[in-house]
């Protein structure tokens, strides 16, 4: 039998491959990866260099052609801008943002959950009163009046993101670990007198990993819609760090005006990613579920 | 006298991504009223689904392929959905294994009640209400004023069986099919449900099928019994005969893998081997991999006999091979 | 039941204390009005005077006791920018902000609980298929890149609607409504669709997995066992059972339209309390962000204590304040 020699991460990978479905999202997710990684390559143009845009080039529609002869296909903003590079590098700075929060957001909340699971008592219920307050109001109402006392730029908004986040994996991350604490490899571990420290990070945190996983991915999905909207609000980024939300607040103003390339294409990217997440996040979750594993 | 139930030929397949299922193949019997009828066999073995197919209640994949169900003469299969309606619940009832979970959690007894006797008859509520108050004296429940207005959740597991047994009693049913409705309970309690059961179908003769794993239950209770094996009919008998002398090598198996059948200190028999896949059933004897008596003529399927007493096997015991 | 609504609401006090200290300290110490709201051409004594006026020369703490002791009366300080009363100004727009939250959650419920179900039952046919596939999409849509949408097709491109504002509302009860006239209602139609659009999948994946739960249950055999018609089975023994999560959810999931109404009241210029939030934000009218935070963390709790009675009305074996199992008699 051949599953005899298969690792876990090809047994993983070859359940992944099970659903069509996912394999369309992975599909997508690579190639929208690819494109933020390497936007200022494979843009037409660098929309944030002045010197290659003209506003007499300003508000072309799909298709049509500048003064120097370059096609836009996307059409071009108010500024004069290729729309196809201002997506290409709004990605860059979306999916920077989200990535990075939930990276942040997972570590803080890895910390405080496995704290609240190791020492119970007083430092739990704190943890775990704070938590309970915190996802009781809507990451939104959260995200908006931190950024209105906090004001706008991306250390900002990754920080507002990271405070609606972290309470959510802290307390996966308990729950996680205190089932796990309870077997018989955990008390081995302390029989054999190692430190606090190592048993949690070497023992309890592999154990945990994997449904922290799952929901991290549906999470970078929820903080770049998070940033998207609250762009859109114009209380996220600044105009110069013009992320998706951004460009889609932008074109706003002329949609009454039926230029609706501006705010439409750009909100296409934004979803074509977050279905992309979801798609993988979903199949993920089915893969690494051990209670669905036959 | 002409039986209440006739069940000929009876097969019901599941249409699986994985196969057809087989989880019942010619199975025939007939149930006079008053009569209780012992249907035997381990889990899988389609008793339920025999039981389900009697109800009209073979939801998709699944599909009743072959055979006769008649009631009172009256021919089944092939009725739609709206005249199965009149027929459930009011001349064929049901009861099924856990009485925790066939009450509806969230509404109340009288609700449960009353809607099994408007669904049917076209009475006021207060007659209806008085049926369900008799039913509930009936099985032994005290205060059923009082218990009409409570919820699932205040009676106990016994009470729980009794109030879904006045639920089946109370259109006047012909035929009750029991899904091991005691498998759930205390011993003492299920020996109570026993008896009482018992009593009301010979008062009111309304025919039982009970279905069961347990021998032991089948003893003090049938008149008859059919023991099933893979989807099949394999013996059946009056519980004399079936019991005391079991002719089918797999009722044999089955009687002494029952602890007081076998003397004190030695190890209890098992039947060897396991209980094959009713997706992979070929032409031989489903149980001839675990059969000691199998010969080449096994590996065609043996026809029941038509005798009272009657067995599916080429080489019965208790007779001449 | 009593001595339980009196814990709860002893319990909600103490988090709405607690939230007006962190609420100020974050929205006071952060953040100069004075640069938005004295005149750059003013004098110092100019200055003085209007930071006076203010209070916001006060030492922190004491600013937060005069803004503790007034909210005790229902003062939560005046305006910045319109100098009016904060908690008036947020009064006058909540009845627009509740009629939109309402409206969405009503679509929510009305289409979302019967595609749920209809998906739940035939989850293999093709109309259930599609359900699904769109509440996935519903998922994943952001809100406020449908509210776009929907602006381009119905007003832009068909012109069937109009984009913004309330149009002519009618007096009831003391609160202006939309919903009442016909111009009213061609405004609210859009944002109470674009505010329903996720709660109504999240309803549409709740109900279909509940329904596909309770089918499977022996209650629903018996209950068919019995002969009921297909109709009663489902809208009574099912529905029942999936009702007590699905409330849950609705009450709970009412909050966050309200904070999601901020998006759409921004988008479709809806003259409710979202969009002053906004507006308030962008000026750093402190006062207004302060009171409309202690009203809606109000409401929130207001909320959960409703879901949770009503929780134990739809179900019979929670029983408030008490452990289970003693209800019986």
């Amino acid at each position: 039998m051949t599953a005899a020699v298969q690792t876990p991460f090809q047994r993983i990978a070859s359940d992944f491959a099970a659903s069509k479905l996912a394999l369309l999202g992975f599909a997508m997710l690579v190639v929208v990866i690819g494109i933020a990684l390497f936007a200022p390559v494979v843009s037409p143009q660098n929309p944030y260099d002045l010197t290659q845009i003209d506003v007499m080039d300003s508000k072309l529609g799909p298709g049509e052609k500048s003064m120097a002869g370059q096609t836009y296909w996307l059409g071009t903003d108010d500024q004069g801008r290729d729309m196809l590079s201002g997506i290409f590098y709004g990605l860059r700075i979306s999916l920077g943002v989200g990535v990075l929060s939930t990276i942040l957001a997972l570590s803080l909340g890895i910390l405080f959950g496995l704290t609240a699971a190791w020492f119970g008592g007083r430092i739990d219920a704190l943890i775990m009163r704070i938590c309970d307050i915190q996802l009781s109001f809507p990451a939104i109402l959260i995200a908006l009046i931190l950024l209105a006392m906090l004001g706008q730029g991306v250390d900002k908004i990754i920080i507002a993101l990271i405070t609606v986040q972290w309470a959510y994996y802290a307390r996966t991350v308990r729950g996680a670990a205190l089932v796990e604490r309870g077997k018989e490899y955990v008390e081995a571990a302390r029989g054999l007198g190692l430190s606090s420290s190592r048993i949690l990070f070497r023992h309890l945190l592999p154990n945990v990993l994997p449904p922290l996983i799952v929901v991290a991915t549906v999470q970078v999905a929820h903080a770049i819609a998070l940033e998207a909207t609250l762009s859109f609000l114009g209380l996220g980024l600044p105009i110069t760090e013009p992320s998706l939300g951004l460009l889609i607040s932008n074109g706003f103003q002329y949609l009454m005006s039926g230029k609706y390339w501006i705010s439409f294409y750009p909100g296409l990217a934004l979803l074509l990613t977050i279905v992309a997440i979801n798609l993988v996040a979903d199949q993920l979750r089915d893969v690494l579920n051990p209670r669905l594993q036959k | 006298m002409r039986p209440v139930l006739e069940v000929s030929g009876l097969s019901t397949h599941f249409f699986t991504r994985a196969g057809v299922v087989k989880a019942v193949e010619d199975v025939s019997f007939a149930l006079n009223a008053g009569e209780i009828l012992g249907l035997v066999g381990e889990s899988g073995s389609g008793k339920s689904m025999t039981g389900y197919s009697i109800m009209g209640l073979i939801d998709p994949p699944g599909k009743v392929v072959a055979g006769s169900i008649r009631l009172k003469g009256e021919e089944l299969i092939g009725y739609d959905e709206a005249r199965w309606q009149k027929i459930r619940g009011n001349r064929i009832a049901m009861i099924f294994q856990d009485p925790m979970m066939t009450l509806n959690p969230v509404l109340r007894i009288d609700t449960q009640m009353l809607e099994a006797v408007l669904a049917h008859h076209d009475v006021p509520r207060e007659e209806a209400l008085r049926r369900s108050r008799e039913a509930m004296v009936k099985v032994g429940i005290p205060s059923p004023d009082e218990r009409l207005l409570a919820y699932p959740h205040q009676f106990s597991g016994g009470m729980r069986q009794r109030v879904a047994i006045a639920i089946a009693l109370l259109n006047k049913p012909d035929v009750i099919i029991a899904d091991e409705p005691t498998t759930a309970l205390d011993v003492t309690i299920q020996g109570q449900i026993l008896f009482e059961m018992q009593k009301l179908c010979r008062e009111s003769g309304t025919a039982l099928i009970w279905i069961t794993h347990d021998l032991s239950v089948i003893a003090g209770l049938a008149d008859k019994v059919a023991v099933m094996y893979a989807g099949r009919i394999v013996e059946t008998g009056t519980v004399d005969e079936v019991l005391d002398c079991s002719r089918h090598p797999y009722t044999r198996g089955l009687m002494c893998s029952v602890p007081a059948c076998n003397p004190r200190g030695q190890p209890l028999k098992q039947i060897p081997g396991m209980t094959p896949s009713l997706l992979s059933l070929g032409a031989e004897c489903a149980f001839r991999e675990r059969c000691a008596r199998a010969t080449a003529q096994c590996d065609t399927m043996p026809a029941i006999g038509q005798d009272a007493h009657a067995v599916r096997c080429h080489h019965p015991l208790g007779a001449p091979t | 039941m009593t001595e339980y609504i009196i814990r709860r609401l002893l319990q909600s006090s103490l988090v709405l204390v607690a939230m007006s200290v962190l609420v100020f300290a974050g929205v006071y110490a952060i953040g100069n009005p004075i640069e938005l709201l004295v005149n750059p051409m003013a004098d110092d004594a100019e200055r003085a005077r209007v930071i006076a006026n203010l209070g916001l020369d006060k030492p922190l703490w004491e600013q937060y006791l005069t803004f503790f002791k007034g909210a005790l009366t229902g003062d939560l300080g005046k305006s910045f920018v319109f100098n009016v009363p904060a908690v008036g100004l947020i009064l006058q727009k909540l009845p627009a902000t509740i009629e939109l939250a309402l409206c969405a959650m009503v679509i929510a419920i009305l289409f979302g609980i019967p595609l749920g179900l209809w998906a739940g039952l035939k989850p293999d046919s093709i109309a259930g298929k599609t359900i699904m596939a769109g509440s996935i999409l519903g998922f994943s849509l952001p809100t406020f890149w449908v509210g776009l949408l929907l602006i381009m097709l119905f007003s832009v491109q068909l012109g069937w609607l109009p984009s913004n504002g309330r149009g002519d509302t009618v007096n009831v009860l003391g609160f202006e409504v939309s919903f009442l006239t016909a111009d009213g209602l061609s405004h609210l139609f859009m944002p109470a669709l674009n505010l329903a659009l996720f709660k109504l999948s999240l309803i549409i994946r709740l109900t279909r997995a509940g329904t596909r739960e309770a089918l499977l249950q022996d209650y629903v055999k018996f209950a068919r066992a019995k002969g009921l018609r297909a109709s009663r089975v489902v809208g009574v023994h099912v529905l029942k059972n999936i009702m007590i999560p699905i409330v849950t959810v609705i009450g709970l999931e009412f909050g966050s339209v309200i904070a999601f109404a901020i998006v759409t009241e921004s988008i479709f210029a809806w003259p409710g309390t979202g969009k002053l939030l906004i507006d308030s934000i962008t000026s750093l009218d402190r006062p207004v962000i302060v009171a409309y935070l202690m009203i809606i963390v109000t409401l929130f709790i207001v909320i959960n204590l409703v879901v949770d009675i009503l929780y134990s009305v739809l179900d019979p074996r929670v029983r408030l304040g008490q452990g289970a199992g003693q209800g019986a008699h």
